[in-house]
């Protein structure tokens, strides 16, 4: 748009103080497949990756994911939407500078032994 | 530890195991006070945006005429060990936001619904959920201000419950009341799969 153009229309009161969450994303909501809430993701060493020409949602995003960490927690933490989040891991996946570890699914629950070292773990907080 | 440099972001990182519990109930039933009570970090909220935007939408033509809501998940985190982590996420309390639950309770190990029973009827539709799917829960009887007004087995005959799912009488600030809370669903979640098995 042009920068000069005199009365932004949609500059009003109604277009509220904050950016619009998929702007980042520029406008793309479609839903990247998997990045589920407890997916863990890990992106490359900060030091091998350009981040130039990343926006900067990108790059918090790899900052963020120095260490595993779950996709709702890398969510909160660079303060972004979920959805908006699982774009940009999609961009980040298909750069290969992230990689994103699934849960298991339902069916492959975990076994007696894990139950148990949870209720171990849980009592001895 | 020496670890082969890899291309592949990251290699020879642990990667733990996440379980995730639900905790559900009505609005204003203490979700976010439980979790808070358990969760060795301070409550994350994660904000998911609904926009009435379809799936395939790939350009910004028409975003910027739609109407976002946002509605927010609070989330707690329990490390038990290196390799294993258990994540609390609070259900949104309102009714339009069930959608969102699918996606919560998908692959969730269980869930906690939490009553208060001057409102019973507000956990109902929580119970009716986890039944249908046949996701594993317990009922948290959240005393406020130390009263019980009814004991468990009225709360189980209100809620017309299976009888093998837990009810137990809990205060949702209190961090070991809350921990036995979880305690007694991993408990239930492994008696049922003893069955199962």
């Amino acid at each position: 748009m042009a920068a000069d153009t005199p009365g932004h229309d949609w500059l009003d009161m109604d277009a509220g103080p904050v950016v619009r969450p998929y702007t980042v994303t520029g406008g793309r909501v479609r839903p990247a497949t998997g990045f589920d809430l407890v997916a863990f993701v890990v992106a490359a060493p900060l030091d091998r990756v350009d981040l130039a020409p990343l926006q900067p949602e990108h790059r918090a995003i790899i900052e963020v994911a120095q260490r595993p960490v779950a996709v709702a927690e890398l969510a909160a933490r660079v303060d972004l939407a979920l959805g908006v989040v699982r774009v940009l891991l999609g961009d980040l996946l298909g750069a290969g500078l992230v990689v994103s570890y699934e849960p298991q699914p339902a069916a492959a629950l975990p076994n007696y032994d894990i139950l148990q070292a949870v209720v171990n773990g849980l009592r001895a907080l | 530890m020496d670890s082969v440099r890899s291309e592949r972001p990251g290699a020879g990182q642990r990667i733990p195991m996440a379980l995730k519990i639900l905790i559900a109930g009505g609005f204003g039933v203490g979700k976010t006070t439980l979790v808070g009570a358990v969760s060795e970090i301070r409550p994350l909220q994660t904000e998911e945006v609904l926009s009435s935007a379809g799936e395939d939408t790939d350009d910004v033509s028409g975003v910027e005429a739609k109407t976002t809501t946002t509605v927010a998940m609070d989330f707690g985190r329990i490390t038990i060990n290196e390799d294993l982590q258990v994540y609390l996420f609070g259900t949104p309390g309102q009714d339009r936001f069930w959608f969102l639950w699918d996606e919560l309770a998908f692959g969730a190990l269980g869930a906690v619904v939490l009553a208060d029973t001057r409102r019973l009827a507000d956990c109902f539709p929580s119970v009716d959920y986890f039944e249908t799917r046949r996701t594993p829960f317990v009922v948290g009887v959240n005393c406020f201000d130390g009263k019980q007004l009814h004991s468990p087995a009225s709360v189980r005959n209100a809620l017309d419950l299976d009888p093998d799912v837990p009810v137990v009488l809990c205060d949702a600030r209190d961090r070991q009341s809350g921990k036995d809370l979880l305690i007694a669903l991993v408990e239930h979640v492994a008696k049922r799969r003893v069955v199962a098995a």
